[in-house]
């Protein structure tokens, strides 16, 4: 049974941007889009082991800190090399100023 | 420690067992403290720096081969060659360099097509290249596993020489090309290429090899020199400036460390040097955040400079800095140039690192 999990406050991620979340052992990357919607996916990037919260996000898309590797924060889809793993996302909802995921 | 053993620079070797045994492999590397709010603004991309300066570098590779080919036959065509050959074969390393890393421009498709051109003036097959820069990234200056260590110790000094003629880089690059377009692609070059991008190395390269068939048809159409000299040739006369730069990002300092502040240089460089190199005279700074496109660099320079060894003032400075660590590398190879931080910098913790710092040269 999938639980959603309280991510974040709304305003804890700023318009176009990503900040890390950390449950249960694992590491989730909250992004708030230009038009104001939010999304989730891991937190690691599918080619090495860094945290996408510390990339940058320009429209739809996640770049990479480490390797510019690009993913469709909305979709999870690699956008070519050096990421060829799709990154896996999660569905998100926003009750009463929380930005809440739904964890499988 | 390091010293104990003579480096294997394979990426398949005893150095890449070891490299991935001790932890140095795909490590967590020292950043310095950047607040997000700043490092964000850095990172910002913008299309219009590099669409200026990218025009200017076309306009200017077209001026000096019109020059060229009107002055072809006369020795007043040598000066016009001379700035062809460097905007041809060293300001495109840098360009391939940002375009690879998708940071020169906001718009990818300008990255992915300055990227293409750059490759192909540098004879480097674009798919190989861009994973072995991420290796690069990955593990700076690790032996075993670092695919792009320019000067390996002990250093071989004739062939540092010679790489200003690019006559090295020409005979691994063109029958490199060669091979791939015939198929054949290494082990070295399999321990970084992802599987399914090794059908995209092969046509790579025999668009390339394909365009130099081409390109030597009209000289023999032409029964002139002129083809080969505008197209090729440049890789040999033109890659000083990229030689003369790149050496110094990393020539004479630490390996096997996983601080960028240890294995890097930062070298304050004239403006015209600058242009062509586009700002990777900041490499420590580069290496440590990469997101940040080369127009961001002096500011990020400036923001982090109190946790770095204090740039070198001149490429002339840097040189005579590291002339004498390399005549001692010759018989010691584990001795290196330990940069000094300030008092305001982060120290270096050595626990996390390989090398044997008492090798070091104060």
């Amino acid at each position: 049974m999938a639980d959603w999990v309280e991510a974040c406050a709304v305003d804890d991620v700023e318009e176009e941007d990503v900040i890390r979340f950390d449950h249960g052992g694992r590491t989730f990357a909250i992004y708030r889009s230009p038009d104001d919607e939010f999304f989730a996916t891991d937190g690691f990037c599918t080619h090495e082991k860094a945290h996408l919260a510390d990339g940058l996000v320009m429209d739809d898309i996640i770049e990479c800190p480490k390797h510019n590797g690009r993913f469709n924060y909305k979709t999870g889809q690699a956008k070519g090399a050096p990421v060829c793993v799709n990154l896996q996302t999660y569905p998100v909802k926003v009750e009463a100023g929380k930005v809440m995921i739904q964890i499988a | 420690m390091a010293g104990t053993m003579k480096r294997d620079y394979s990426l398949v070797g005893e150095s890449t067992r070891r490299a991935i045994e001790t932890g140095l492999a795909s490590a967590e590397w020292y950043h310095t403290d950047v607040s997000r709010k700043a490092m964000k603004a850095l990172m910002q991309r913008s299309d219009s720096p590099a669409i200026r300066d990218t025009i200017i570098w076309i306009g200017a590779i077209l001026g000096s081969a019109a020059g060229g080919i009107y002055f072809w036959g006369t020795w007043w065509c040598v000066p016009f060659f001379f700035v062809y050959g460097v905007l041809y074969a060293s300001a495109s390393d840098s360009r391939w360099h940002e375009c690879g890393h998708g940071t020169a421009f906001r718009t990818r498709w300008m990255n992915d097509v300055v990227y293409q051109i750059a490759s192909f003036m540098l004879m480097r097959n674009p798919v190989t290249w861009r994973w072995s820069h991420a290796r690069h990234h990955t593990d700076t200056i690790i032996v075993g596993r670092d695919a792009e260590i320019a000067v390996m110790r002990p250093p071989d000094l004739l062939r540092a020489v010679l790489a200003f003629t690019g006559i090295l880089d020409f005979r691994y690059s063109l029958p490199t090309l060669v091979r791939n377009a015939f198929g054949n692609i290494s082990p070295d070059e399999r321990s970084f290429i992802p599987e399914m991008e090794l059908p995209k190395v092969v046509t790579a390269a025999r668009w390339h090899v394909a365009i130099y068939v081409a390109t030597i048809a009209v000289a023999l159409y032409m029964w002139s020199w002129l083809p080969l000299v505008l197209i090729g040739l440049p890789r040999l006369y033109g890659t000083w400036h990229m030689v003369l730069t790149g050496l110094l990002q990393h020539i004479g300092l630490a390996d096997n460390v996983i601080d960028h502040r240890l294995n890097s240089r930062t070298v304050y460089m004239n403006p015209i040097s600058r242009f062509i190199y586009w700002n990777m005279n900041y490499h420590v700074e580069h290496h440590m955040f990469p997101m940040v496109p080369y127009h961001a660099l002096p500011r990020l320079h400036e923001l982090i400079k109190h946790d770095l060894p204090e740039p070198n003032p001149s490429m002339w400075h840097a040189y005579r800095e590291v002339w004498p660590v390399l005549l001692k590398q010759l018989k010691y190879e584990d001795y290196f140039l330990k940069r000094e931080l300030p008092p305001t910098a982060q120290p270096y913790r050595g626990e996390f690192h390989d090398v044997n710092i008492s090798a070091a040269a104060e």
